[in-house]
């Protein structure tokens, strides 16, 4: 085959919203290169979720099922889908950047003797061949990249940098596969969430996150006090969390908590994408950073490009006097 | 136990990053470097584990002659010894032909456990540790919080999206990746920079290695990010910042 295989991402029969995203990428790609895009959704049972996504405008929705694939793991999830690239030859594979994806993409395309070009943000055409944009240095600098491998190619798309697209009602062919049985080395067990959170996040209307710009512990209190003169709740990046200085129920990011409050003041944070993703939905953002080309200030509406020493205790006492 | 912790210098963090003329790197004049925020940790958790199961931690790096400092930090941690694959400019591999540099060289050493951050904070592809055991043969699990290692079985703790965590067993040897925050990290006592002077660090040519370069990713350009908002910087005194912005929030904003 000539095209692009899309590869979804279910848990338990639930979409990962990102497979939208990794579709809207790769109906992006297939509209620019006049190239079929075909969807395969990994697991047991999937044929719901096959159905659902038959109405995007797609040549074709494979259902790649056996019992080994009712749950995740990186072994069955790779040699299922080397078996499917095999069978198929793509020019392109494109997948979501999940966890998941991290965890087997690198290693399904490794198994064709290629590099996946991970977590990409953008895509336009250079003549005849597609140019791919990722951020290096946690969002410092973008770069353009290429592939100068023959196909099949394989990438994984960045949370949020391409739209979701609508259905069409087209009505694809479903077309369920069996891949052959594989060893699986990995066995997992049940996913769990850490006992006992005592602040939730998603709750609130304002939100005060510190980052690694506050440098120590025991300068959290002026976080505290902006916090408290805002009447927000404290919030964090992972830094502060991974040191220990503020339990992780506060972390903000891919890793936990996605908030969506009136107002997010992001104090020390550069605006790493892991985070990003987590409060990107904030309707009024504020950055407080010293560095003028921190990432953070793509997304901010107001910024305060200074000291946090000095514009932290600022903003409390104006907040106090106001 | 013999671990293997496979590490990359980086830019530091708080360096400012401008790119080279060629547009294919960085400028290097005035840039410092440091240990990859996310292999300091793997090197942590090696030590950890070696401290409960005993045996011995090797450190490996790609890398130029500049990368023989973070070696040393290594060392100076606590790691017995290293390996220095050379080659001048690194950033020109693709993560498949890191990986491969990396497995021809740590191969032969027949290591019961590999680490790696889970991933560089420079190029931040996240693939070494995961195409290490695609080359090695071994399984592997990304994302590693917390590792018990009884009997040849390894069971690992391995962060999931939004706050939740999985349990996962695996036979030994395999390759974990360590995500941030597996437990704090130790700083070298003066004791062991004094003794990291003495250990081995063995040093391999890349080019001497046999991996013969396939076509894969091109680097064509790096350049400053696009903004998508239009953010209102406001200025003056710490003082006046503080007033405007509480201005804008009232009034513009209406979030106060
Ligand atoms: C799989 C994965 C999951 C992750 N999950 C999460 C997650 O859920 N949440 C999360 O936050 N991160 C997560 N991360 C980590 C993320 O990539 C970043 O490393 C992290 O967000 C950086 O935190 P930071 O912005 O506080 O620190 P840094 O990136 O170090 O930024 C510190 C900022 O403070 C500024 N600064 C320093 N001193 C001052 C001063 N005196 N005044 C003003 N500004 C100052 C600096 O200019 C800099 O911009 C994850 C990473 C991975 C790979």
């Amino acid at each position: 085959m000539s095209g692009i295989l899309l590869i979804t991402e279910q848990n338990a029969g639930s979409w990962h919203r990102m497979s939208f995203e990794a579709l809207g990428a790769a109906l992006q790609l297939g509209t620019a290169l006049n190239l079929p895009v075909h969807a395969c959704i990994l697991g047991s049972n999937v044929g719901p979720l096959a159905a659902e996504i038959s109405a995007y405008p797609l040549a074709a929705v494979i259902a790649l099922e056996s019992g080994a694939l009712a749950e995740y793991t990186a072994d069955g999830a790779t040699s299922a889908l080397a078996w499917l690239v095999d069978q198929l030859q793509p020019d392109y594979v494109i997948a979501p950047h999940t966890y998941r994806a991290r965890d087997f993409a690198p290693r399904l395309a490794a198994r064709f003797g290629r590099s996946l070009l991970a977590d990409v943000t953008g895509m336009r055409l250079d003549g005849p061949s597609p140019v791919f944009q990722r951020q290096l240095f946690q969002g410092k600098l973008t770069a353009d990249y290429a592939f100068d491998s023959p196909a099949p190619n394989f990438v994984s798309v960045q949370a949020g940098s391409f739209r979701a697209v609508e259905p069409a009602a087209a009505g694809a062919p479903v077309e369920s596969k069996t891949p052959p049985a594989a060893e699986i080395r990995q066995k997992p067990e049940p996913a769990f969430q850490e006992q006992g959170r005592a602040v939730d996040l998603t709750a609130a209307e304002r939100i005060v996150a510190v980052g690694r710009g506050i440098r120590e512990e025991g300068n959290l209190v002026l976080a505290q006090e902006l916090a408290q003169a805002l009447g927000a709740e404290l919030g964090a990046s992972r830094p502060i969390c991974d040191n220990g200085w503020l339990p992780m129920e506060r972390q903000v990011g891919s890793s936990g908590q996605t908030v969506a409050p009136k107002l997010y003041v992001a104090v020390g944070i550069s605006g790493a994408i892991q985070h990003v993703v987590g409060m990107k939905g904030a309707a009024c953002i504020v950055a407080i950073n010293k560095d003028p080309a921190a990432p953070i200030f793509e997304i901010a509406d107001y910024g305060i490009v200074a000291d946090l020493f000095d514009a932290v205790p600022a903003l409390t006492a104006a907040l106090q006097s106001s | 136990m013999k671990i293997l912790v496979a590490m990359k210098q980086v830019p530091a963090r708080d360096s400012l990053l401008r790119a080279a003329p060629s547009g294919l790197w960085l400028d290097e004049a005035d840039l410092g470097f440091e240990v990859n925020e996310p292999d300091a940790y793997a090197l942590e958790a090696g030590l950890q584990l070696r401290e409960r199961y005993g045996g011995e931690v090797v450190v490996a790096t790609l890398g130029p002659d500049r990368a023989e400092p973070a070696l040393r930090e290594c060392l100076a941690k606590g790691a017995d010894r290293a390996i220095h694959i050379a080659a001048d400019s690194p950033e020109s591999f693709d993560p498949l032909a890191t990986a491969r540099l990396l497995a021809a060289a740590c191969a032969p050493e027949q290591p019961d456990l590999i680490l790696t951050g889970l991933q560089s904070d420079d190029l931040g592809s996240g693939q070494t540790g995961v195409l290490l055991a695609e080359l090695l043969g071994l399984p592997h699990a990304t994302l590693v919080m917390a590792i018990d290692a009884e009997n040849g079985t390894l069971r690992v703790k391995r962060e999931l999206e939004g706050g939740w965590f999985q349990h996962l067993s695996m036979p030994a040897p395999a390759v974990l990746t360590i995500q941030s925050g597996i437990s704090r990290l130790r700083y070298a006592t003066l004791m062991g920079i004094k003794k990291a002077r003495s250990k081995e660090i063995r040093r391999i040519d890349a080019a001497s290695l046999g991996v013969t370069p396939a076509p894969g990713l091109r680097l064509l350009r790096l350049y400053p990010p696009q903004r998508a908002k239009q953010t209102q910087f406001l200025s003056g005194s710490p003082a006046q910042q503080a007033a405007a912005l509480v201005d804008k929030l009232k009034f513009e904003a209406r979030v106060l």
